[in-house]
């Protein structure tokens, strides 16, 4: 396997508030943090810990405390704003109500990085607008004012600025936050799949817990203290990060708890043998990426997990091939 | 459908224009009009007189307000994303006033028509410059306290006080002046179109000129502001650039006008009310020059009813726009919610 190129990398970055004359205030580092293209990436943590501290300072539009932010191999810090705009772009928290604002104007103005003097669409531009609107599915509400979309709807159609604005990762600070149950599996599902079908980097910070577990390739977590800890979703329940994280809170993360679950179609199956978490987890992470979980043992793929002394391990076999494991992100390498 | 309304909103312009130099204390038929326009030799001379030397000037000055004020209140408002911004709301104007006061003051003299006129041409420049630069004042102070307060509310309040604290300053020293100054003053407050004549005219015309080209070229970061600071960085504009760019030509529109025609109100944020609903649109590119042509029909119609056709009696045009752009202001904030946009 090639070695990827990370999309985005932090070396030693500590993230905070500079006031004046004042030490700046640290909130979390140093973080060594690595993101690849075609990866949804949640960011999860208790409230007040700093997810959107990090997002904004990773977007370029609070300066980090210390360390280097580099985007496809370039500094951050060095970058421009026209620059940035190519490389990254945004769905936040701010309120952007304004009332006499149409979808497809606003959606429109994702091609600011790249229009001239005036503005001006051209033929490029408008071709970038209708695929972000078919990607996003949001073809239905064009013609309707801004104020007039529901949270969900809004969410979408700011989705559908960012993917025109056509960037290589795109961050969404709290998507999900203000929207029902529905909308909100919709819109995490959607995400999902933008990352596999258009090979973005998509970094959202979120409260989902188990919708994150279900769709994330890669988990942030962050605690109150400002530690973060990266990895596939499973590993870090597995490794215990989730209930250190959440800790402080009073929430007790149960190990076992099953989750409600968003179908993904399976395109190939495969038997998992084996009992006790790794084997839950692994079935879960197995979903994940596409697999069509088999009860049987007649499957061309099959995995084998055992745990000893809570230490697990998983073997691999399609046909003749048997190969071992003692990481989960070893065996998801090979599939 | 756009070019319907363009084409209604040119022909209303033509027709309040013809009217509005036609009527006044003296009536000279339409028809008459435009033969002084077009072939003055058949015409009787004082006709000509009145129209070359007092309407005509008088119905562009109208048509140079309509377009300046009506277009940085504008700006305003998507500058502070807030339906109720506008240059005599948030004290522009009033910081205009001052930067008039003082250049007057220290010519010893005061603020009227009267004293501008006999400035001369470097006088004019003077009176523009120094308004201006009271309007870019307040405007900066307003512009830095509205990026720390998040609520609109707040920064409106925070601004109508700013414009009293600068009319206070204006009355102490009013109160220290004499009585035939202070009426003076008090007629340059209600606000006058007549009197801009001559290399006036031409000055107030570069100038808001000027002001409308820069704005029509920031009509792209116009729009962009629209969704706030935050994306407007995140599509790569240079905020505080942009910010500066339309600070300076808000207060060039402003300063420049409230210069040679007194404080004029509720134009600036009635105007692009009524642009954004007749084109239904958010896209500056189409609302700078909405407001332009709606800004100048709504002037000549003030200035119009102004002169009260058919008596001698000429009312300060203030008097008029505040009738017209109150009852638009209720309608913005009472109203239909689909004008609480901006």
């Amino acid at each position: 396997m090639a070695v990827k190129q990370p999309l985005l990398h932090t070396t030693g970055l500590t993230i905070g508030y500079r006031s004046g004359k004042n030490p700046a205030k640290v909130i979390a580092g140093p973080l060594n943090l690595d993101l690849y293209a075609g990866q949804l990436i949640c960011l999860l943590g208790p409230n007040g810990c700093g997810k959107s501290t990090l997002l904004r300072t990773v977007s370029g539009l609070q300066q980090a405390v210390g360390g280097s932010i580099e985007l496809e191999g370039k500094n951050l810090a060095k970058l421009k704003p026209a620059g940035i705009a190519r490389l990254i772009s945004l769905v936040l928290t701010d309120n952007v109500r304004s009332g006499n604002l149409d979808v497809y104007s606003l959606i429109s103005l994702g091609r600011y990085p790249y229009s001239g003097w005036l503005g001006i669409l051209s033929q490029q531009d408008k071709e970038a607008i209708d695929r972000a609107i078919t990607a996003t599915d949001t073809a239905a509400f064009l013609g309707r004012k801004l104020d007039s979309l529901s949270d969900g709807e809004c969410q979408k159609v700011m989705l559908a600025r960012a993917m025109a604005q056509d960037t290589p990762l795109i961050i969404l600070d709290e998507p999900t936050a203000h929207l029902d149950l529905p909308s909100r599996i919709q819109l995490m599902r959607l995400l999902h799949q933008l990352a596999k079908d258009t090979n973005k980097a998509i970094l959202i910070s979120t409260h989902e817990l188990d919708l994150a577990l279900q769709v994330a390739d890669q988990i942030w977590l962050m605690s109150s203290g400002g530690n973060l800890a990266a990895g596939l979703p499973e590993e870090l329940v597995l490794n215990g990060s989730f209930q250190q994280a959440f800790d402080k809170d009073g929430i007790d993360f149960d190990i076992n708890t099953g989750t409600f679950h968003i179908h993904t179609s399976g395109r190939k199956s495969i038997s998992v043998a084996g009992d006790g978490p790794a084997a839950f987890w692994t079935r879960k992470a197995l979903t994940r990426i596409g697999y069509a979980l088999s009860p049987g043992e007649d499957t061309e793929e099959q995995v084998l997990v055992t745990e000893i002394e809570g230490v697990a391990s998983w073997t691999y076999k399609k046909g003749d091939l048997t190969l071992s494991f003692d990481q989960l992100k070893e065996l998801l390498t090979v599939l | 459908m756009n070019k319907i309304k363009i084409l209604v909103l040119l022909s209303l312009l033509v027709i309040a224009f013809l009217l509005d130099v036609a009527l006044g204390s003296v009536h000279i038929p339409v028809k008459e009009v435009i033969k002084v326009l077009f072939t003055p030799d058949s015409v009787n001379e004082s006709w000509i007189y009145i129209v070359e030397k007092i309407r005509l000037p008088k119905a562009l000055t109208a048509i140079i307000v309509g377009c300046g004020l009506s277009v940085s209140g504008l700006q305003m408002q998507t500058l502070f994303r807030n339906p109720l911004a506008g240059p005599s709301v948030l004290g522009i104007t009033a910081g205009a006033s001052l930067g008039v006061a003082l250049v007057m003051l220290s010519a010893g003299s005061i603020a009227s028509l009267y004293t501008i006129k006999e400035l001369g041409i470097s006088g004019s420049w003077l009176i523009i410059i120094a308004s201006s630069l009271g309007a870019a004042l307040i405007m900066v102070i307003i512009v830095s306290i509205s990026s720390s307060l998040k609520d609109n509310v707040i920064v409106l309040i925070v601004g109508v006080m700013i414009g009293n604290i600068t009319l206070s300053i204006i009355s102490i020293w009013q109160y220290f002046s004499s009585p035939e100054l202070i009426k003076d003053y008090l007629m340059w407050t209600f606000g006058s179109l007549g009197g801009v004549t001559g290399n006036q005219l031409l000055i107030l015309a570069t100038v808001v000129f000027a002001g409308l080209v820069i704005s029509f070229l920031s009509s792209k970061l116009l729009d962009a502001l629209l969704l706030g600071d935050n994306y407007a960085r995140s599509m790569g504009l240079t905020v505080q650039r942009a910010r500066l760019l339309i600070v300076l030509s808000t207060s060039v529109l402003a300063g420049g006008i409230t210069a040679f025609c007194g404080p004029i109100g509720f134009i600036g944020i009635a105007v692009p009310h009524l642009a954004r609903a007749l084109f239904n649109t958010s896209n500056h590119r189409i609302l700078i020059p909405a407001c332009c042509l709606v800004g100048t029909v709504l002037m000549l119609i003030c200035d119009i009813v102004a002169q009260l056709p058919g008596s001698q009696t000429v009312l300060p045009i203030n008097v008029i726009t505040a009738l017209v752009g109150s009852p638009v202001v209720i309608w913005i904030i009472a109203g239909p919610t689909k004008l609480r946009g901006f």
